[in-house]
């Protein structure tokens, strides 16, 4: 019977881990080599060099890498904040509402991010949804608060909702009630329970839903130029300038090998303390 | 029996839900009603309504073939990540095997990782190996990030399926296909069917990997994108608008479909 087993896992993976060998990890090898060969070259017959990674230490990119960072971080900390408690209503209050209200919030995760920043930017453009209306009603005459940080902030805390949420909800529900319900008879502040039980055990779904978050925000580049009006240029937009306007595919590689370099430290650390079997409900 | 402080908790998590989606669906809200316009700039409150973009974009030929393109792209990249999927799930949640926590991690790193990264990856990727860029290779690229995705949503529904039927067949003396076809498959439907959901709407959506990866083909998060750092053009508000409401009218037929699904088979076991 096991032996039956172990070779139809093996089987039943081997399309899936071809296809990512192919199509995953040979263009994260590729990439990796491409950041060595010399500057503005198209090819992999160069001489190996370091060119590339010293160009970077010495030019001012540093800056686009620590705010897509701290952008990243910030983004998490506040979803954190403002999906808990909807995630704690999807498994503990809504009942059989729960379902629509998933669905509520799983349909903008298939409309592309730019088409919904785009609204954003209706919103709040002069003249657009809010200002125009606070004109028509009020006569206020506001400034526009887009081409911001601030709003870039936002934009980004919009997109990356959902990945929070529902890892936050799958977290939650691994919470037993009857493990609450004891500590509350056991006479413990709702304070208490929540920062003892409720907390504690509910975070693998915080870790991965932060780590999700933060990795897409890392990458994210749509927010700064849809509404931010490149008042932030984040590092993807350095990495894809390199690729396009200034066609050093070579010093783009080596910038994307550093972001890989981050996000990959950062995934492996994670996910080597969560076990995925119980996350995702295995029983 | 609830208490006072625990039906406020409740009632201010419910106000909170609301305000959350309202805001989840302000941008939407903002695109449609600047489609509805018929001046050339978009000024609110609106004071000439009408379809008159509606009906440029909708007879636009330009438009027909981006739509196309986005559709072929969705459709094939949903049929291929089921097959490679609906095998993936098996390995990553069915069968006991010695690679299979190192096999769940490698299914996650891919989603685990800047998109755009990604592409730009794939762009070096293809170049290397001399494929000419076009919507097959932006199929490609689609499937490097959705396969994992739908592997993890087909594994959800793996993880409540119950191994001893399939164990039960093959004493019966049923062959591994016939297993496969009359048992696995069948069980499994509800999450195939959503894999398949998620397939066709994230492809349909993606625009990171699309970018670098379409080559001379564009799909309609692209030309959204190329029209919008161009400057305004009501246009793009009705193809953000079409956009919107074909992702809720398949999510929510879907949802019905499942529901019907999920009917028939209680039907069936009972």
């Amino acid at each position: 019977m096991s032996e039956r087993r172990i070779t139809a896992g093996a089987w039943s993976a081997s399309p899936v881990i071809l296809f990512l060998l192919i199509g995953f990890a040979a263009p994260l090898a590729a990439i990796i080599v491409f950041s060595f060969m010399p500057p503005r070259t198209f090819g992999f017959g160069g001489q190996p060099t370091f060119e590339n990674y010293v160009t970077i230490f010495e030019s001012t990119t540093y800056i686009s890498l620590l705010w897509s960072l701290g952008f990243a971080a910030m983004t998490v900390v506040i979803l954190a904040f403002i999906c808990y408690p909807v995630a704690y209503g999807l498994v503990r209050v809504f009942g059989r509402w729960s379902t629509l209200v998933t669905l509520l919030f799983v349909i903008p995760l298939f409309v592309s991010e730019n088409v919904r920043l785009y609204g954003w930017l209706l919103f709040f453009i002069k003249n657009g949804v809010l200002l125009g209306s606070l004109k028509s009603m009020f006569g206020l005459d506001l400034e526009s608060i887009l081409f911001t940080r601030g709003i870039v902030l936002f934009g980004m805390v919009y997109v990356y909702i959902p990945f929070m949420l529902f890892p936050l909800t799958l977290g939650i529900s691994m919470v037993p009630n009857e493990t609450r319900e004891a500590a509350r008879d056991l006479g413990a502040t709702r304070w208490q329970v929540f920062r003892e039980v409720e907390l504690p055990l509910s975070l693998p779904g915080l870790m991965i839903g932060s780590l999700l978050t933060f990795v897409l925000a890392v990458g994210a580049i749509a927010e700064a130029k849809v509404l931010g009006g490149q008042q932030i240029i984040p590092i993807a937009h350095d990495i894809e300038i390199a690729f396009t306007y200034a066609q050093n595919w070579p010093l783009g590689a080596a910038l994307s090998v550093l972001l890989m370099l981050i996000v990959g430290a950062l995934v492996l650390l994670v996910l080597r303390r969560v076990d995925l079997d119980r996350l995702l409900g295995r029983r | 029996m609830k208490t006072r402080a625990v039906r406020i908790r409740h009632a201010l998590i419910v106000v909170w839900t609301i305000a959350m989606v309202i805001f989840v669906y302000l941008p939407s809200l903002s695109i449609t009603l600047a489609s509805l316009t018929s001046s050339r700039y978009f000024i609110f409150p609106i004071n000439k309504w009408g379809l008159d973009w509606w009906r440029k974009t909708l007879d636009s030929i330009q438009i027909h073939q981006i739509l196309e393109t986005s559709l072929v792209i969705a459709l094939v990249v949903t049929a291929i990540s089921i097959v490679l999927a609906f095998f993936g799930a098996l390995a990553f949640a069915r069968y006991d095997w010695k690679g299979r926590s190192w096999f769940q991690k490698l299914i996650l790193l891919p989603i685990f990782f800047p998109q755009s990264v990604l592409g730009l990856a794939l762009l070096l990727w293809f170049n290397a190996i001399g494929l000419q860029l076009s919507w097959q290779t932006a199929v490609f690229a689609h499937l490097v990030w959705i396969v994992p995705v739908v592997t993890l949503v087909i594994s959800i529904q793996v993880y409540s399926f119950d191994p001893a039927i399939e164990e039960a067949a093959y004493d019966l003396g049923a062959s591994r296909l016939q297993v496969l076809r009359e048992i696995t498959i069948p069980v499994l439907m509800p999450g195939i069917f959503s894999g398949g959901l998620f397939a066709f709407l994230l492809s349909w959506g993606n625009f990171p990997l699309s970018l670098f990866t379409t080559g001379a083909d564009t799909t309609v998060p692209e030309y959204l994108y190329a029209k919008m750092v161009a400057g305004y053009t009501p246009g793009v508000p009705v193809l953000g608008t079409i956009s919107t409401v074909g992702a809720i009218v398949i999510l929510i037929g879907g949802y019905l479909v499942m529901l019907a699904l999920n009917r028939r088979r209680r039907a069936g076991a009972g």
